[in-house]
């Protein structure tokens, strides 16, 4: 299998040049088979969320490499890092972040917008992946008339829009119950299974991290250690 | 296609915050609506009133006795070479300063081939006129033949004066139709032929009503407020009444076809200046009916503009009150801009975004301004009794306005939203 996301040696260092300089991440290596289901976990404070910010190309590393799908990402441009996080990147967020007052489908649309495609291909896409997540009934819904299940399947429907290399999935489940968050994860593994969808899970929850094909644990801007592939 | 969505985001943004949207926009709906309403009363009256001006004399030559004044260099008075309204009575008309029946003939032998006619008319004393009880005021006013030629006058009822009435001065006269309806209820074909008697210049004169007249455009009274009560003789019978020689401080000359009426009275006025050299006080000055309106026209849009620029700072507080409140909305909205980031919008979408939604906001503030301008603008212009003529120009200007307001307005709290963090962003609680 090919390597999806590969981080070579990846420092994070904040207020650069202030007395205040932080290092976050002090020379973080790993590597991400396509169609792996690897999950990160860590405390707070371990640098957990500034590594799902570099793998999201929301941020550049202050120095080592990063490649997502071939890509060099550390060396884009601002454009070039939007672009990379529309078609490379899905994101699933805790809070879902869907955009209020914007009805399911449009939300599905929305990375399809900034990427240009036809309005009717977007709806028609769009349907499509509400289906494979069973919100189609829901389509026309707006996120406030929906629960926090079903936000979180139509923002899993809105990150697969552009058929990313990569789903980044930040606590998915964190705001869910028990029942729905088993729901979500299962739409996540079907996602794995079927589309052979490489996901990237950022859990603190050691259960759920236990489901997925490899275990990276985070601690103190350091991988502490890996392994756990079911 | 991405216009179209940032058009319907912004409209879908706008409807989920209807009272907020409606109070942004009501500087520039007050806006607008001013300037609006401004271009739409100026045009219409200016547009009206050179119209009116035009129908009446396009061709007409106003030769009037003004006081002479002291050449004040760099300090010119004059608009378009118009002396006008410089009567500053320090200086009382001698006989010898108005113009002459001679004058008058000698112009028109040297430019037989450039006038047409001169309307002349020499007001006597008002006077009052009783009918069997009832009572009207009127000024008695001699004219010449031509005076008929640019004052449009239409006749309801008898003759107008014939030659011989004019040359041997007959004791005839038309009335006006409200002196009509006020002494003889109406009945202009029974009045004619009835005598007038009644005093004016100290004796007793009898007219004989040859005929009934009404002014067929109340515009040409703009400038002679009293015509609705005139009571026209001949010229020659005002003179046997005044019992002296005719004088006048104002003649009207009207141009042959084909004559620029604007060369000629440039030639009317070194005419007379033979005759005004040697007079210290008084000379002559000859305008035209086109130097009239471009005056107007002037002073109209000096007014127009400086009411423009009051509502223009109308604008600029309207366009400060929508920078205000898309700043609050970029601010409310940080995790949705955060959010958009993620899912791939560049730094461009998100500017436009906000910038389409602040030019909607003005536009719809604009298109409210200009309904309510339009129609408070023609709602004044009537009441002042023009017609009402919207200006074309004014409204693109408005048009044109509103978009600005949004760029420039909505730039700034634009460009907040396009430079945030996606991090930060997707954070901010």
């Amino acid at each position: 299998m090919s390597e999806i996301i590969r981080l070579e040696n990846i420092i994070k260092r904040f207020y650069i040049g202030q007395p205040n300089e932080l290092e976050i991440l002090h020379g973080i290596s790993l590597s991400v088979r396509d169609g792996e289901f690897v999950s990160i976990v860590g405390p707070s404070g371990s640098g957990k969320s500034t590594l799902m910010n570099l793998i999201g190309a929301l941020d550049r590393p202050t120095s080592g490499n990063y490649f997502l799908d071939g890509i060099d990402v550390e060396k884009a441009s601002e454009n070039e890092l939007s672009e990379i996080r529309n078609k490379k990147i899905g994101f699933v967020f805790q809070t879902y972040n869907l955009i209020a007052k914007t009805n399911a489908i449009k939300n599905v649309e929305l990375p399809m917008l900034y990427a240009g495609v036809s309005s009717s291909e977007r709806r028609k896409r769009a349907m499509e992946l509400l289906d494979l997540v069973e919100m189609t009934d829901r389509a026309k819904h707006l996120p406030e008339e929906l629960s926090g299940g079903q936000k979180q399947r139509v923002a899993i429907a809105r990150a697969m829009a552009n058929d990313p290399a990569i789903i980044l999935a930040d606590e998915p489940t964190g705001a869910l119950d028990t029942k729905t968050g088993r729901l979500v994860m299962d739409l996540f593994h079907k996602l794995n299974r079927e589309q052979k969808k490489t996901i990237v899970l950022i859990t603190h929850s050691p259960e759920l991290a236990s489901e997925t094909h490899r275990i990276i644990n985070i601690r103190d801007g350091r991988i502490s250690e890996e392994g756990g592939a079911i | 296609m991405l216009f179209v969505e940032n058009v319907i985001l912004a409209l879908n943004s706008l409807r989920s915050n209807k009272m907020r949207a409606l109070l942004t926009m009501l500087g520039i709906i007050i806006g607008i609506g001013s300037v609006i309403a401004i271009f739409t009363v100026g045009n219409s009256v200016t547009l009206s009133v050179s119209t009116n001006l035009q129908d009446a004399g396009a061709n007409d030559v106003f030769v009037s006795v003004v006081e002479r004044k002291e050449e004040e260099p760099g300090k010119d008075a004059k608009v378009d070479g118009l002396k006008f309204g410089s009567f500053s009575g320090k200086e009382e008309m001698e006989d010898k300063d108005y113009m002459t029946v001679d004058m008058i003939h000698d112009l028109c032998e040297e430019y037989e081939d450039e006038i047409y006619a001169v309307s002349l008319s020499q007001n006597l004393e008002s006077a009052e006129i009783s009918v069997e009880g009832k009572d009207a005021t009127v000024t008695v006013v001699g004219t010449n033949v031509g005076y008929y030629i640019p004052n449009k006058v239409d006749i309801l009822a008898g003759s107008m004066f014939s030659a011989l009435d004019f040359t041997d001065g007959h004791m005839v006269c038309l009335a006006n139709k409200k002196m009509i309806d006020e002494l003889y209820d109406g009945d202009y074909e029974g009045a004619i032929g009835k005598t007038l008697e009644f005093m004016v210049n100290d004796q007793t004169v009898s007219l004989v009503i040859a005929g009934v007249y009404e002014t067929k455009n109340e515009y040409t009274n703009m400038f002679n407020f009293n015509v609705g009560t005139n009571l026209y003789i001949p010229i020659n019978a005002a003179k046997r009444i005044q019992r002296s020689d005719l004088k006048f401080s104002t003649i009207e000359v009207v141009s042959a076809v084909g004559v620029d009426p604007e060369t000629l009275s440039k030639k009317i006025t070194r005419f007379f200046d033979r005759y005004y050299a040697s007079n210290d006080s008084f000379e002559i000055s000859a305008y035209t009916f086109s130097a009239l309106v471009g005056m107007l026209d002037s002073i109209l849009s000096t007014i127009t503009s400086a009411i423009s620029l009051i509502a223009a700072i109308a604008l600029v507080v309207g366009g400060i009150g929508v920078m205000n409140i898309m700043l609050v909305s970029v601010t409310e909205r940080t995790r949705e801009i955060g959010t958009r980031k993620a899912l791939g919008a560049k730094n461009s979408s998100i500017r436009a975004q906000f910038l389409v939604e602040a030019i909607i906001i003005c536009l719809i503030g604009g298109a409210i301004g200009l309904v309510l301008g339009v129609a408070g603008g023609m709602a004044l212009t009537n009441y002042m009794g023009y017609p009402a003529t919207p200006s074309i120009g004014g409204i693109l200007l408005s048009i044109g306005f509103s978009v600005s307001i949004g760029l420039i307005f909505g730039y700034v709290p634009a460009n907040k939203a396009a430079k945030m963090n996606p991090i930060d962003a997707l954070r901010y609680e």
